[in-house]
């Protein structure tokens, strides 16, 4: 279906998605025209702040967008030469949990508290893998040790409740991995966590990641999560990408003005706070709106000091920043060149 | 941890006799009770337990730690939200564990408390006008409507909304106005200390620094005194003089805050603070991180001993006999709580 080589090292390639919740309250554009690819064993950081459209995204490459409301407009997402949107129900339900899995954010609704975490992750070994009861127990355990969780035969039998939150979220990974997944998604999984144990899940994680050779997607807020863990960054604002580029180019040499700001309006840990932040006027974009040119424009300095008026009404294509040095893979949606527009 | 120099200087020059409020021995235990016809103790969690520390007039003192380590109930007790099971709180000179009725509403003038969640906290039937006027009304600073309507929209304005809204309700507003609304209430009776209670967790990233920025502003404005609850470290960092991380209920390490981020004491601070990523690839390539096993005990029952031997990388016998390490200083005004430190 795909040729050997150089094709064969893209796992997941997005293109153009589109994906709008028409709702009581008129149409909501989540996402505007996504699109971006993933090798094989790399972890994209999906950075943004609430309602950027970096969960609806995910959800539509899962066929996840409850629909109605949602409906995914247009776009195509190719995962080894298939496209996961024109597949039928119940070829897609072959491939989720299978070849792509999902983490969630909150692994208190994630789970179902009505059922042992033992009956939860040997459901899809026995669909998938066809496993008996008793081999299905035995690699539920397995997995549950793996994921670090001590007594783990016997803790099979166990309720949800009776798990702290890093251990559900544990739990939760665990079920990802449970088929050997090629891609796994994780949408903010350690959001409702504290920081130490955040810290134990993001160790967890980057080491199985290599245990498993698995290509990974994983989704936050916290820009210093990704910062940790991610190949590749995607900054997104408004249902589109903002920026996107090797974690030290988004990090160290940032050309979006949306990225810009958003590093100047965190405080660092490593620095004493003397000086004050940076911060970005007023408040993320309504998605009830039709976007229209760039979603930034209303809030964006830059565009302000070159009185630049094609903000307004031109949507900026995702293309090489100006000057990259590397291979042409940092790239943003801007029309400006922000190293002018400081002044 | 970092290579940054230590910064001894303080930001603001504070006058250190100058004690807003000072906390001794402050314990807040909530009853477990059992039993549906009689209803009996059967124990109790200690969400406070023991805790002293003084604020000094104009700084910002941060309270961090995990959740369920007791930085919110401190808050609530110090204000009497939540009455004390035991210890003092001094205010301005005034005890207020023991105070009640007219005399403490009267103090609750001087002190009061920005909520984390400003979806929660703000009536969703009240117009933002009758929100930020509602203390007024209840202390009947101004009897004349006009006056008060005109000091609402000043105050709107000094929090960055446009007094224009004041007739609409808080489903109108983003989260980062919705909290502009409670600083705006928090402020009405011109009170000269504030505890702010996690006050930008349920913000976007963008929006925090405003708010952050605003407080700072206030600050510097009105001469406030802050007493910052949070969890994220590193605002934490930016915005405060002073922080007291908390354990299960007590407090194991206060300091001036450079001080305590560049040379933490105690283990469970050395843990916390490796733990918080840095937004730089090329920091977290080199960082090392203290991973602590395990989760937080239950405040119901302590671990006997150290509250923290049950994670603690470094713990030894003692740890497990001796309970209550004491706060004692480290380091010129750095206390720590550790069998470790001598």
């Amino acid at each position: 279906m795909y040729e050997e080589g150089s094709a064969l090292s893209v796992l997941l390639d997005v293109k153009n998605l589109v994906v709008r919740f028409y709702t009581q309250e008129g149409t909501v554009f989540a996402v505007n025209g996504v699109s971006f690819e993933l090798e094989e064993g790399e972890t994209l950081g999906i950075v943004g702040e609430s309602g950027s459209g970096k969960s609806v995204s995910s959800l539509a490459l899962m066929g996840l967008i409850p629909s109605p409301p949602g409906k995914v407009e247009s776009g195509t997402v190719m995962f080894e030469g298939r496209d996961l949107l024109t597949l039928k129900p119940d070829q897609m339900r072959l491939i989720r949990g299978k070849e792509i899995a999902m983490i969630f954010q909150d692994p208190m609704t994630s789970l179902n508290p009505v059922l042992t975490i033992g009956t939860q992750i040997t459901e899809s070994l026995k669909l998938h893998e066809g496993m008996n009861t008793s081999q299905s127990r035995k690699r539920a355990a397995d997995l549950l040790d793996m994921v670090g969780i001590p007594d783990a035969y016997r803790r099979l039998d166990d309720y949800p409740h009776q798990f702290s939150g890093g251990m559900r979220q544990r739990v939760m990974i665990a079920m990802g991995l449970s088929c050997n997944p090629k891609l796994l998604i994780a949408d903010e999984p350690t959001t409702a966590l504290d920081v130490t144990i955040q810290a134990q899940i993001i160790e967890l994680v980057k080491q199985l990641k290599d245990e498993f050779n698995m290509a990974m997607i994983w989704i936050t807020h916290d820009l210093g999560v990704v910062a940790g863990i991610a190949d590749r960054i995607q900054v997104m604002y408004g249902g589109r990408i903002m920026e996107s580029g090797s974690s030290h180019e988004v990090f160290g040499d940032s050309r979006h003005p949306y990225t810009e700001g958003l590093l100047g309006s965190l405080p660092r840990l490593d620095s004493s706070g003397e000086e004050k932040l940076t911060q970005i006027e007023g408040s993320p974009p309504d998605m009830r709106n039709e976007p229209v040119g760039c979603p930034f424009a209303p809030r964006c300095d830059i565009r302000e000091n070159l009185n630049l008026e094609q903000c307004w009404n031109d949507r900026p294509p995702l293309e090489t920043v100006p000057g990259d040095g590397g291979d042409g893979t940092h790239v943003m949606s801007c029309w400006a060149d922000i190293r002018e527009g400081v002044a | 941890m970092s290579s940054q120099v230590m910064t001894a200087e303080k930001r603001k020059s504070l006058d250190e006799s100058d004690v807003i409020l000072e906390v001794t021995d402050l314990k807040k235990y909530f009853p477990i009770s059992a039993g549906i016809v009689f209803q009996r103790q059967v124990g109790a969690v200690r969400a406070v337990d023991g805790i002293s520390f003084h604020v000094i007039r104009g700084e910002t003192l941060g309270l961090v730690g995990e959740s369920g380590c007791g930085k919110s109930t401190t808050g609530r007790t110090i204000l009497q939200l939540y009455r004390p099971t035991e210890g003092s709180v001094r205010f301005e000179g005034q005890e207020l564990s023991t105070m009640s009725g007219n005399d403490l509403r009267q103090m609750r003038r001087r002190m009061q408390i920005i909520f984390q969640d400003p979806f929660a906290s703000l009536n969703p039937r009240m117009t933002v006008g009758s929100i930020v006027s509602e203390p007024l009304q209840i202390h009947k600073i101004y009897s004349n409507k006009k006056e008060r309507q005109q000091y609402v929209e000043q105050l709107m304005e000094k929090v960055g909304l446009n007094p224009y809204f004041i007739n609409r309700y808080p489903h109108e507003f983003s989260g980062g106005q919705r909290q502009r609304i409670g600083i705006a209430r928090a402020l009405a009776l011109e009170p000269s200390f504030i505890v702010a209670d996690e006050p930008i967790s349920a913000l976007d990233v963008s929006i925090q620094a405003q708010v952050v920025n605003l407080m700072e502003e206030l600050q510097d404005e009105l001469n406030l005194t802050y007493l910052f609850i949070a969890h994220d470290l590193s605002m934490v960092r930016h915005i405060c003089d002073r922080v007291a991380v908390m354990y299960l209920g007590k407090i194991v390490e206060l300091g001036p805050v450079d001080e305590v981020y560049d040379n933490p004491q105690h283990p469970y601070t050395q843990a916390l603070l490796s733990a918080v990523p840095v937004p730089d690839p090329q920091v977290e390539e080199d960082r090392q991180r203290i991973i602590i096993s395990g989760d937080l005990p239950s405040p119901s029952s302590p671990p006997t001993g150290c509250n923290f031997n049950t994670r603690c990388p470094v713990r030894f016998d003692l740890c497990f006999e001796e309970p209550d390490p004491p706060l004692i200083e480290a380091r010129p005004q750095h206390y720590v709580s550790c069998h470790r430190v001598t």
